[in-house]
């Protein structure tokens, strides 16, 4: 058993360290020109998480202000702006005006044009047409996870994603393991081979659900389904995507591929009632990588159940587990734990903008969306796994045509699903559906 | 006012109101709470320096932490149309109860479910649950004021134990929380005084509580603010020191500092895996203006 003392893992920290600050002094000069501009900072979708991602982009730099908010409804964007203002007293960095505020099915792109930097926060559906107009128009980008809820639009995202790369903007994506520093450092230890290659694992996002919003009578069906998002496929993506994908990207980020095919199943057990739209209550999913590892991923939203979310690998040397932060041998013993706390450690949340801004004004470029894209298409192929109860493989769904977000939607658009006389909207059947 | 007090413990005392032990079944579980009495008494509460004589009525406490089954009851219960209970001859209306959102991740933080202390809820939703177990049992209950706590935790252990003996702490508990009643308790026989998780108190946090050279009876200090209220014991968390029970904690927006929304979660703290609480009842159903305060209406 290997264990590594305190003393070498400090050197090796001051090393990694050292090499951060050798490269921002590469793009010292740059720095110097970009340090004094100010940054105007647009919200698209302000929700509770567009909110949050706000006061974390405001706390993340001396000069950005606040400029433009846009979201389907006003009164989201009312609420958005009261929490923010709340939050910080009466900061100088929210310059909010009435005309920059905007509404409706195309508000993001007017919000986009006058910023500098654009908050991404709209349910996923919308993303990949948003990303793709703000990296057309050379915009600095984070945008919240998934980034697509169908095939074609993670295809749009990669080649929104390869633009960005070569205009040198920067996409960071809220999947925040990857700006956490417990993840960080396992997955160096990890990388330096400390558990051998990691053959299996088991990633889990189990818990109660989350909210529901129930019909007004005054609400078309788009805008209930709007309102009611979560329950939705097209706009959702459904639980294995919408939370359980930052389980399955640490599973593809640790062995460091994307899976060759998944196979599982799923369903609605407890979760079933009209106001549950369309979405399963579980899935579980074998899936299958290139060099050999299978991981197995399970959601689950049944209130009463065990809830657990983790992430935990075998390898061919020991394994990692992340939520507890410690290695074991392949006698399980305890060879590692990671020394710090929760409460040691920097909000990563906060990262993901401190490292945003300070990219921008090195004139440094981060990349997140390739691999985002490519995590959100795995936990498609899992929802089509189960969805279909056939085996997927990466090839097929790279390839799917599946397309649930109509273009140009407007408020008098046809829902892009529709209930029955009973309320009841059409649920996957495994088996029965089609893979398209 | 203390004259008018001690009759009244008088007249309680003889209309033989039960002054012992006992266990809360809650209705429609398989879940009881254990609650041990306190006889009231005078204490010097704080540390040596600062301090001051504070007299407390009797009560009972929780023998032990809430428990995550125990509290899920509460995030989980079916909202029904009770809305008043008695208590003597008082019935008590209660105007609803709002109970907790699910919550967005596993609170647990993976540190155990059954028979472990509930953690990450805010003090609001701590002093709702107690609202809703007043209500779903009929007996009153809220969280401890800080001074009962205080009594409940101190010397009753001898000056030179072996905090060992009774507090899971950062040396000894694989920095996790543990299942409640594992050490040795109290000698009132209350388990996890100090250490495994902190608990909520009702007080909001004043630095200099100890001023007045006068007795302070049952005190009590609140308002409205969200922060800073006080938790006490120490947890799993926190270094082993043999003056835990005389540690004042409070909290600040630190304890939701993860949450990546704004606002921020009413009812969950995502910082707080250290903080659960238990529950007192007291002899005399304080005020309907005291209650209101208590559980956070």
């Amino acid at each position: 058993m290997k264990k590594e003392s305190r003393r070498s893992f400090v050197r090796k920290t001051a090393a990694i360290t050292s090499g951060v600050l050798a490269t921002n002094v590469a793009f010292q000069s740059f720095a110097n020109v970009n340090e004094n501009k100010k940054l105007k900072l647009a919200v698209v979708g302000c929700g509770g998480r567009g909110s949050g991602a706000v006061v974390q982009a405001l706390n993340a730099d001396d000069n950005v202000e606040l400029i433009s908010m846009a979201d389907a409804f006003r009164d989201r964007i009312d609420s958005s702006l009261k929490g923010i203002q709340d939050h910080f007293g009466d900061s100088k960095k929210i310059k909010i005006k009435e005309k920059n505020i905007f509404t409706g099915f195309d508000s993001y792109k007017k919000a986009i044009d006058l910023c500098d930097v654009v908050i991404l926060t709209t349910p996923p559906g919308f993303r990949p047409l948003h990303f793709e107009y703000a990296v057309n128009n050379g915009k600095h980008i984070f945008m919240e996870k998934p980034v697509a809820t169908d095939a074609s639009g993670v295809r749009r995202v990669l080649e929104s994603a390869k633009k960005a790369k070569e205009n040198n903007l920067n996409v960071v994506v809220g999947l925040q393991r990857h700006y956490q520093n417990k993840y960080l450092h396992l997955h160096d230890k990890v990388s330096r081979d400390e558990i051998g290659k990691i053959v299996s694992g088991q990633v889990y996002w189990n818990d109660g659900g989350v909210w529901v919003n129930s019909r007004k009578p005054e609400q078309s069906e788009l805008e209930y389904q709007m309102r009611n998002w979560y329950y939705f496929t097209w706009i959702c993506g459904d639980h294995i995507l919408e939370q359980h994908i930052h389980n399955i990207d640490v599973a593809n980020w640790f062995i460091g591929e994307y899976p060759s095919h998944a196979q599982g199943m799923g369903g609605r057990e407890v979760r079933n009632g009209v106001e549950h739209g369309q979405i399963f209550d579980h899935h579980f999913v074998e899936f299958h990588y290139p060099g050999g590892a299978v991981i197995s991923s399970q959601c689950r939203h049944q209130k009463g159940t065990e809830s657990r979310v983790d992430e935990v690998f075998q390898g061919s040397k020991g394994s990692v587990l992340l939520g507890k932060g410690e290695i074991y041998s392949l006698n399980n013993e305890l060879a590692y734990k990671y020394p710090k706390s929760w409460s040691d450690d920097p909000n990563p949340y906060q990262v993901e903008h401190d490292k945003l801004f300070k990219s921008i004004r090195n004139g440094e470029v981060i990349s997140d969306a390739e691999n985002a894209a490519k995590s959100t298409l795995t936990a498609i192929m899992g929802r089509m796994a189960t969805y279909t109860g056939k085996k997927i493989t990466w090839d097929q769904i790279m390839k799917s045509k599946e397309n649930l977000v109509p273009d140009n939607l407007t408020w008098n658009s046809e829902a892009p699903t529709l209930p029955d006389s009973a309320g009841y909207y059409k649920i996957p059947v495994p088996g029965k559906t089609k893979f398209i | 006012m203390i004259f008018f007090r001690y009759i009244i413990i008088t007249f309680i005392f003889f209309l033989n109101i039960e002054k012992s032990n006992y266990s809360e079944k809650i209705p429609n579980s398989n879940s009881t709470i254990d609650m041990v009495y306190i006889p009231g008494g005078e204490y010097k509460m704080g540390n040596k320096n600062k301090n001051s004589d504070t007299e407390i009525s009797s009560f009972w406490i929780s023998k032990y932490e809430i428990t995550w089954e125990i509290y899920n009851l509460f995030v989980e219960y079916e909202e029904n149309n009770k809305l008043e209970f008695i208590v003597g001859n008082e019935k008590i209306k209660v105007d609803g109860i709002s109970k907790p959102t699910t919550p967005y991740t596993d609170m647990t933080f993976g540190m155990g479910y059954e028979g472990f202390p509930a953690v990450n809820m805010t003090h609001y939703a701590a002093s709702k649950f107690c609202k809703w177990l007043s209500l779903e049992t009929g007996n009153y209950y809220r969280l401890p004021t800080e001074a009962e706590w205080e009594y409940a935790s101190i010397s009753q252990i001898n000056e030179d134990y072996d905090i060992d003996n009774y507090a899971w702490h950062k040396d000894n508990s694989d920095g996790k929380y543990q299942k409640v009643g594992q050490k040795e308790p109290n000698k009132l026989g209350i388990y996890d005084m100090l250490g495994n998780v902190s608990e909520w108190v009702a007080d909001s946090y004043e630095e200099n509580i100890f001023k007045s050279r006068k007795l302070r009876s049952d005190p009590f200090i609140f308002n409205k603010n969200k922060y800073p209220k006080v938790y006490r014991g120490g947890s799993w968390n926190d270094e082993s020191d043999v003056s835990l029970s005389k540690k004042r904690f409070y909290s600040s927006s630190r304890l939701q500092e993860r949450d990546p929304q704004i606002p921020k979660s009413k009812w969950w703290n995502t910082d707080a895996p250290h903080i659960g609480f238990r529950v007192v009842r007291v002899e005399n159903i304080d005020s309907k203006s005291l209650r209101d305060m208590f559980w956070n209406n």
